[in-house]
Order: structure tokens, then C-alpha cells, then sequence
């Protein structure tokens, strides 16, 4: 009994001892996203991708500042701001110094101006956000600010690249812009409109239209309104259920014309689309994924899906966040966020997939290559969903940001 | 534009037959039993979704026929051991049930399936266009869709017409008291009819799925444009659920294809408007941008004007 009792006293001072080591030397990642409720798969999904992202391409190669390990712990916001705000208190309460956010915009406002306010009043307890998919492009404009920093391209770069690979066909000659009745569907529409303008004043704009957003039970008449238009290209800022639906309807009405879109893949849709927008739906994003860019990015993304089989590698700026980070602490040998801000502001990054990325200091706007994908079945290596429909892609435009360059950002650094 | 119009007069009998399948369940339920069925879209969505399981092991074709059956079979239970129990509080206690059970269903498809959109195709059978007209298709499966919800319009007015279940349903819709008294297992013929309803209502989804796709949220889309047939066709009307399905159905779809604007319909007696009016907002709206509320326009007149809807004859 004595020595029952013994060994489970030993064993439990070693466990103890083991946590505290290892609580000492992790670097806690908050991750406040929605991950219950109604966005909750995009939530979760992301929230898998940092953790096999912070394990696979950080711990598993030692580590930051002499062997210290990330991790990143989620922390449920339901896409509410209020809620957001909530967390962030917790995750400060918790000690916690650097957190991540993406999914909507609204939310990300509210963050940046409570992490600022923090910062101001407590420079001994600073906090870093990163954004790793909010795209409103004020957020590195007039609303920006040094403890922010974004890694997916705002909405102006997606819609500039987009509109580049438009002027250069001059098949298309008739353009339709449909999209959601609210601010980002009404911003991808005036980006459209602002950008071929200017690249080729000749096309048309054929159709510019809203709908009522996850309110539309039948796109048809839509399509039938688009074919009508005799349009030569289609672009949308739609996602969910409604992009389904759309790219549906487009689909069933034999329209032969490309459809552009930010967010028709992954998370169900494109096992959905599937056959239907084959060689049609178009898709601007950061990161390749088809042909793989490269042999360690393949060996990344397999492992992924060995993990989780269910999900995808659908934000792989997650991932991109994540490194440039820990490079961050490497380069300082700190851990400190003023001095890890410091050494993201224009750090130069090769991705795993081989792009060159540069954080730009000026704005904190990560400037990197975007591609422009297309919907298919035929030399997919990686699919989506596992449906054996994934993305090629067909074009890469290296500085579509160079065009787009800051404006209205003043940001204060702290003095060092 | 006359492809326009072509096109769009098809898609709106297609959407019009297809609100028919749900309204008229919903339609009988309502006058028979006085239960403003809150839930009766879930059982649609749930005929989808049953049907997308389904598919998935043993075809389209069986899950065409099984899962209507089931969704029917689970409403005949709903009714006889929800919503009997609930009624002896009187009609809000029932009103109050279906709308938790809408709530309930949403969820536990949700826990069940998932958040994203399932991938419910048609069958391959039927995945071609069955005409090209002006470079645009019409595809097969449509026209699948219009055969089917013609059939069960058919179908309904013959049993309701011609046969003596339809006479002691029609009889229990205008007259429930005098038919029990007469003899009539009324509680048998209000499950039978609510489980069918419920049937029709997964039918449709069955069928809507694959066309309309399937996600949790399918059930709210078409929830409320349901009531709005019975009200305007009229209490317990088959007839009238008919012809408000495809008066809805056109609606729709016209009000999306044509695209004028209030602006527009000035300019016709000549009235122009200054571009920096304070009403510029409203004489820009367009048609399309009004479209989803224009049944709802049409609710409210038809409750102004003719109470007992187009075809109604009794008005409680």
C-alpha cells in the first residue's frame, strides 16, 4: 500500500514537473474565430490548419528562441465583435501575446482598435495581431495600425489581379457582376467597375446586380437574365451557399463563359460544384495548390490530410502567418511583440511553396504573388473535398499589389 | 428578350410547381386542423437530406420513393403523439409546438449532417440538357421536376374529387364537428392527412434538393413564401393553392428577369428626377431589388382586399 502510494506521488510530481516545463516554454497562440454556430466549418477548419501548421513547420523544427514550442489555442468569438473582444480579454487574462484572426472583416475592425487601445495603455503587456484573411482593405488604409498585420491580399489586390487576366483576353468583351446585397459584395462590385475602367475601357459591363444575401432559393432566373446579356465573363464576390447555388444555375443554363470568384472552393463547395463549373469557375486566391508548387509543399499538404481526411488546406496564408512569426522570434532571439513587430515590418519570407513574400512595412500588408485557379477534374494531384475536383491554376500575377500601394496609413510606432 | 421571357416562364412554372407540392400539404393541414404548421418546410428539408443518404447507397431512384415515405411516416407520428397531446391547450399551444419543432429539426439536421452544403446531384440519367433554345439549355431534370408536380396535382384532385377518402376529407375541412358526429374517425383522417401533407413537403424536397441544393438553411428560404400561397389561394382551396403557387412562381421569376426601375416608369409620362434628389435611392430601386418582397406585397393587399384569398370560401 505504502509503496502504491509512492509511486503515485512520484508519478504525479514528475506530470507536474513536465507541465510546468513545458507551460514554460510555450509560446501561446490565440486563435478567436467562429468555431460553433452557423460559419463555424470555415472557423474550425482554420483552426486545424494554424495547429498543424505551428506543430509541422515550427515545433517539429525546434522550435522558436532556443526550443521554445508554439501553441495555438482557440478561443470561440461567433463571429460576433463583441464576442471578439470578449475572448481577446480572456486570452490577455491567459497571458497571451499574440493572436489570430480572420474571419470576417467586423470582426477584425474591432480587434485592431481594442489591441491598439491595450497597447497604448499597457506597453508592458503588448499584444500582436495577426489577420490572417479579412480583406477589407481599411484595415491596412485609414483604419491601420503597427500591432496589425495582414496575410492575405485585401480585396483591392484580389479584384486588381483578377481584372489584369480579364484585360489581357480580349475575347471577353461583356461583363456581369453579380453579388450579395452588403458591404463586400457592393465593394467587389465597385472594384470591378473602378479596375475595368481603367485597364479596358471597351468592355461592357452588361449586368451589375445584388441579391438579397442567403435569401435566393433559385438562381435560375438569374442565369437565364445572365445568358440573356450575352456576357463573355462573370465575376462574383459570393460565398456559401449562395455561390453554390449560382455557380449551379450557371451550370444547368450551358453558359460557356468563365466565372470569377473569390471563395468557390473548399468547405463542401467544390464537391457541390463539382461537374457542373468544370473548366468554368475561376478562383483568386493566395498559394497553389494544382500542379503543386513544390515537392516539401505536396509532403506538407498529404500530411495534412493524413491528419484530418475530412478537411483541406484552404488558407495556407494560416501557415505563412505562422512561420514568418516564429522566423520573427528567431531573428530578434525575442519573444517580445514590439521587438517581434519590429522584425515582421518588411520581412522578406520564401514560402514553402517557393513564392517570394514581403510584409510591407509601410502598411503591414503582405505582398505576395496571387493566382488565378480554375475548377477542374483533369491533373489534380490535390483535390478539394475529396471529390477529385480541385483548383489549376492557370495564371500567377507576381506584384498585383505593387499597383496598389498604401493609402491613408500613418501608423505610430512605439519608441524603441 | 423573347428568350427572356421564354425562359423565365418556365423557370417560374418549374419554382411555381414546386411551391405547389409544399403549399398544397400545407394547405389541407391548415383548414382541416386550424395548425398554421410552422415546421412544414423542415419536413421538406428533411426529405432532401433523407434522400441525399440515401443516394448515396442505393441511388436516386429508391431514395425518390423511400424518403417521402419516411418523412410521411414521421409526421403521422409528430401528429398523433405531439401535436393531439399539445391540442387540448387550444391552437397557440399546437402554433408554439411546430414552431419549436422548425427550430429542433434545423438542429438536428445540422448535428447530423453537417453545416455545408451536401453534395445531392441529379441522376446521371438525367443530366442533359433536353432542349437548347436561343444558346440557352433547359435541363432535363427540370422538366423531370414539372412532370412530377404535375402529376401530383393530378393525382390529389382525384383522390380529394373522386374517391371516399376525399369526400370525408373535404367533408372534415369545411365541417370537422358535423363529420364526427356522423361517424368519421376524425383524429384517423387528421393524422392521415398530415402525414401525407408532410409526404408531399419531402417529395418536394426530394426533388428540390439536387436543383436547389441542400443546406440547413433550405428550409428558411421557402418557409415563409409557403404560408403566403395558402393565404393568397385561399383556405383549405386546392385549386387555390394552384394558382397562387404559379402566381408566386412567375412573380419571381419575372421580377428578377425584367430590370426596371420606378426611374423608368416616370420617365414613361415624362417625369425625370434630379441624380442628387433625396429620393434618388428610391427612384433607382429596381425591379429585381424588390423582387423578394412582392409575394409579401401581394399577402398584404390579398388580406385587405379578399380575406378569404382567390379562392376561399370559408374564413376562419
Amino acid at each position: 500500500m505504502k509503496l502504491k502510494s509512492t509511486i503515485l506521488v512520484g508519478a504525479a510530481i514528475a506530470a507536474l514537473s513536465a507541465f510546468t516545463a513545458q507551460a514554460a516554454d510555450t509560446i501561446k497562440i490565440a486563435f478567436i474565430d467562429p468555431l460553433s454556430g452557423p460559419f463555424a466549418a470555415t472557423g474550425t477548419s482554420g483552426y486545424k490548419q494554424a495547429q498543424f501548421a505551428a506543430d509541422m513547420l515550427v515545433n517539429q523544427k525546434g522550435g522558436v528562441v532556443g526550443g521554445q514550442m508554439f501553441e495555438v489555442v482557440g478561443f470561440d468569438n461567433k463571429i460576433s465583435p463583441k464576442e471578439s473582444l470578449v475572448q481577446l480579454k480572456r486570452a490577455i487574462g491567459d497571458g497571451i501575446h499574440y493572436i489570430m484572426q480572420g474571419n470576417s472583416s467586423g470582426v477584425a475592425n474591432a480587434l485592431t482598435d481594442a489591441v491598439k487601445k491595450h497597447n497604448s495603455r499597457n506597453p508592458d503587456e503588448l499584444v500582436l495581431f495577426m489577420n490572417y484573411s479579412a480583406v477589407d482593405p481599411a484595415l491596412t488604409n485609414e483604419k491601420c495600425n503597427f500591432w496589425h498585420f495582414r496575410f492575405d491580399a485585401n480585396a483591392n489586390i484580389k479584384m486588381n489581379a483578377l481584372t489584369d487576366v480579364i484585360a489581357e483576353d480580349e475575347s471577353i468583351k461583356k461583363v456581369y457582376i453579380i453579388g450579395q446585397d452588403y458591404s463586400f459584395g457592393k465593394a467587389v462590385a465597385a472594384g470591378a467597375v473602378k479596375y475595368l475602367g481603367e485597364k479596358r475601357p471597351d468592355i461592357e459591363i452588361v449586368g451589375n446586380e445584388l441579391h438579397p444575401i442567403g435569401k435566393v432559393k433559385d438562381f435560375t432566373p438569374y442565369a437565364t437574365k445572365i445568358r440573356a446579356s450575352e456576357a463573355d465573363a462573370i465575376i462574383t464576390g459570393n460565398w456559401g451557399a449562395d455561390m453554390v447555388g449560382l455557380a449551379k444555375a450557371i451550370g444547368d443554363a450551358g453558359i460557356d463563359a468563365p466565372v470569377y470568384t473569390y471563395y468557390a472552393a473548399n468547405d463542401g463547395i467544390t464537391k457541390t460544384i463539382g461537374a457542373s463549373g468544370k473548366n468554368k469557375i475561376r478562383l483568386v486566391h493566395e498559394g497553389r495548390v494544382n500542379p503543386p508548387p513544390t515537392e516539401e509543399y505536396k509532403t506538407y499538404h498529404m500530411a495534412f490530410k493524413e491528419k484530418y481526411p475530412e478537411a483541406d488546406i484552404s488558407q495556407f496564408r494560416i501557415a505563412n502567418a505562422l512561420v514568418m512569426l516564429a522566423n520573427a522570434m528567431n531573428e530578434t532571439d525575442s519573444t517580445d511583440p514590439a521587438k517581434v513587430a519590429m522584425a515582421l515590418e518588411g520581412m522578406e519570407y520564401t514560402t514553402i511553396q517557393g513564392d517570394k513574400v514581403v510584409m510591407r512595412a509601410e502598411d503591414h500588408q503582405l505582398m505576395q504573388p496571387i493566382s488565378i485557379s480554375v475548377h477542374t477534374d483533369e491533373n489534380i494531384v490535390l483535390d478539394a473535398d475529396n471529390s477529385g475536383y480541385g483548383l489549376v491554376t492557370e495564371k500567377t500575377i507576381s506584384a498585383a499589389d505593387a499597383d496598389i500601394p498604401p493609402s491613408g496609413c500613418s501608423m505610430e510606432r512605439p519608441a524603441s | 428578350m423573347l428568350e427572356l421571357i421564354f425562359f423565365s416562364l418556365l423557370n417560374g412554372i418549374v419554382t411555381g410547381l414546386l411551391l405547389f407540392m409544399l403549399a398544397s400539404g400545407l394547405t389541407l393541414i391548415f383548414s382541416m386542423m386550424g395548425v398554421l404548421n410552422f415546421a412544414h418546410a423542415s419536413f421538406y428539408m428533411l426529405g432532401a437530406y433523407f434522400a441525399y443518404t440515401i443516394s448515396i447507397y442505393l441511388g436516386f431512384w429508391i431514395g425518390l420513393i423511400v424518403a417521402p415515405i419516411l418523412v410521411g411516416l414521421l409526421g403521422a407520428v409528430v401528429e398523433r403523439y405531439g401535436l393531439r397531446y399539445v391540442h387540448r391547450w387550444g391552437h397557440v399551444a399546437e402554433l408554439i409546438f411546430t414552431f419549436g419543432l422548425a427550430f429542433l429539426i434545423e438542429e438536428v439536421v445540422q448535428f447530423i449532417w453537417g453545416k455545408d452544403t451536401k453534395a445531392y446531384h441529379e441522376p446521371e440519367i438525367l443530366q442533359f440538357p433536353l432542349f437548347t433554345f436561343f444558346g440557352q439549355n433547359f435541363p432535363a431534370y427540370k422538366a423531370f421536376m414539372l412532370l412530377i408536380s404535375i402529376g401530383i396535382f393530378i393525382m390529389l384532385l382525384l383522390i380529394l374529387t373522386r374517391s371516399r377518402v376525399g369526400l370525408i376529407i373535404q367533408a372534415a375541412i369545411h365541417k370537422p364537428n358535423m363529420t364526427a358526429m356522423l361517424g368519421h374517425n376524425v383524429p384517423l383522417v387528421f393524422m392521415g392527412v398530415f402525414g401525407v401533407g408532410c409526404a408531399l413537403a419531402g417529395l418536394a424536397g426530394v426533388i428540390a434538393g439536387p436543383a436547389l441544393g441542400t443546406f440547413p438553411g433550405m428550409a428558411f428560404v421557402l418557409g415563409s413564401i409557403v404560408f403566403v400561397i395558402v393565404v393568397v389561394g385561399g383556405l383549405g382551396s386546392l385549386t387555390g393553392a394552384f394558382v397562387a403557387s404559379l402566381l408566386i412562381g412567375l412573380l419571381q421569376t419575372f421580377a428578377i428577369a425584367l430590370d426596371y426601375s420606378v426611374n423608368d416608369l416616370l420617365q414613361l409620362f415624362n417625369i425625370s428626377f434630379d441624380a442628387d434628389s433625396a429620393f434618388r435611392d428610391l427612384w433607382t430601386l429596381s425591379l429585381p431589388q424588390i423582387a423578394p418582397i412582392l409575394p409579401y406585397l401581394l399577402l398584404i393587399l390579398i388580406l385587405i382586399f379578399r380575406p378569404t384569398g382567390l379562392f376561399g370560401n370559408r374564413e376562419t
